[in-house]
């Protein structure tokens, strides 16, 4: 059942419409995930387009992290990506948008109008990768404290860099 | 009391079955320590041992320690039960500072005590570092019959300490 439904979405894939069909990189298989690698610019029209062509209706985006490749083990087109999972009530499927970013141009354009739950996940993948996601209303650190210097999920951060914070007081909002 | 009960001349010996003597410091000691009112700062797996510390199991009411506050400013002892992040540190501080005279403070678990294995950019190396502790119970996280073991000793100590006043506490706390 799986198998086929992946398949299915494959099928698919030649018969979308050409800007779409542009923006893929690649697609990959693997235990019956979908995973497809687009273009950066056209993040919010694929995105768009999943989320509201009647076939696919990827309508829940049930998460959205950042990656660092610094030490992968094998060689990737960037050193950050960007993941989004959605899924399809719909279709009862999964699927994962990724997104490389360049060290030098680290944008990727916000998504939180398109789907509400972004809005903190993005806080959160800039707050831990410093990935500034463009068009967010909010972009300000989620999980560390306000003092902190640096984004302490990145492969060259030292993983026992501890930061004090010397305020006093408890962080005003969210 | 009947009027004959009154005339009756009263030996040392009666009076030792209707009174006791002892030091009011001793009796106030007393008296706190056989009703410490908990406050649980609980914010991982130590919680939920102290759940199962106060269920009727282990029942920690034998000791008096059973009225739990969701109020600081209505329990005299904090217990902190996980692991308290930098961010958290200035929450918690506001908490012990509702705190009324006099208070204790227990540090549940080691995350609370030294950080645990947490020893990385964002979690507090030990409670310590911002308010005393009166007692640290070891354990990932500790049985209740540790948090208990922990309370009797912070039984003890109230025991044997004196009353300690609001300013010398203050100043063992800078």
């Amino acid at each position: 059942m799986q198998e086929t439904d992946t398949k299915l979405l494959a099928s698919a894939l030649p018969n979308l419409p050409a800007e779409i069909q542009t923006a893929i990189l690649a697609v990959e298989e693997f235990k019956g995930e979908t995973t497809i690698t687009i273009r950066k610019e056209n993040l919010r029209t694929v995105i768009q387009f999943l989320k509201t062509d009647p076939n696919f209706r990827f309508d829940v985006m049930m998460d959205l992290f950042a990656m660092d490749y610094l030490k992968y083990n094998s060689p990737q087109p960037e050193r950050f990506a960007v993941v989004y999972y959605l899924v399809s009530l719909f279709q009862t499927r999964r699927v994962r948008i990724k997104v490389f970013v360049s060290e030098d141009e680290l944008v990727v354009d916000s998504i939180h109008d398109l789907y509400k739950a972004a809005n903190w996940f993005e806080r959160e993948a800039w707050d831990l990768y410093g990935i500034v996601f463009n068009g967010h209303p909010n972009l300000v650190r989620i999980l560390c404290h306000n003092e902190f210097v640096g984004h302490p999920l990145r492969k060259d951060y030292p993983s026992d860099q501890y930061q004090r914070l010397k305020s006093a007081v408890p962080s005003e909002g969210l | 009391m009947s009027e004959h009960s009154l005339t009756v001349s009263s030996t040392e010996a009666d009076l030792k079955n209707v009174a006791f003597t002892t030091r009011l410091e001793d009796f106030i000691n007393w008296g706190r320590k056989n009703s410490l009112w908990p406050l649980p700062f609980g914010t991982a797996c130590c919680a939920i041992e102290y759940m199962a510390t106060v269920g009727s199991h282990y029942d920690v009411s034998r000791f008096g320690a059973e009225v739990v506050r969701f109020s600081p400013r209505q329990a005299d002892c904090l217990l902190v039960l996980g692991t308290v992040v930098e961010k958290m540190g200035p929450v918690l501080k506001q908490v012990y500072d509702q705190m009324l005279e006099p208070k204790w403070v227990i540090a549940v678990g080691v995350c609370a005590s030294s950080g645990g294995f947490y020893r990385a950019y964002h979690v507090m190396q030990g409670i310590d570092n911002i308010i005393p502790v009166d007692v640290y119970v070891p354990g990932c996280p500790p049985t209740p019959e540790g948090i208990i073991f922990g309370m009797l000793k912070l039984q003890e100590k109230i025991t044997k300490g004196g009353i300690v006043r609001a300013r010398d506490r203050y100043k063992i706390a800078r």
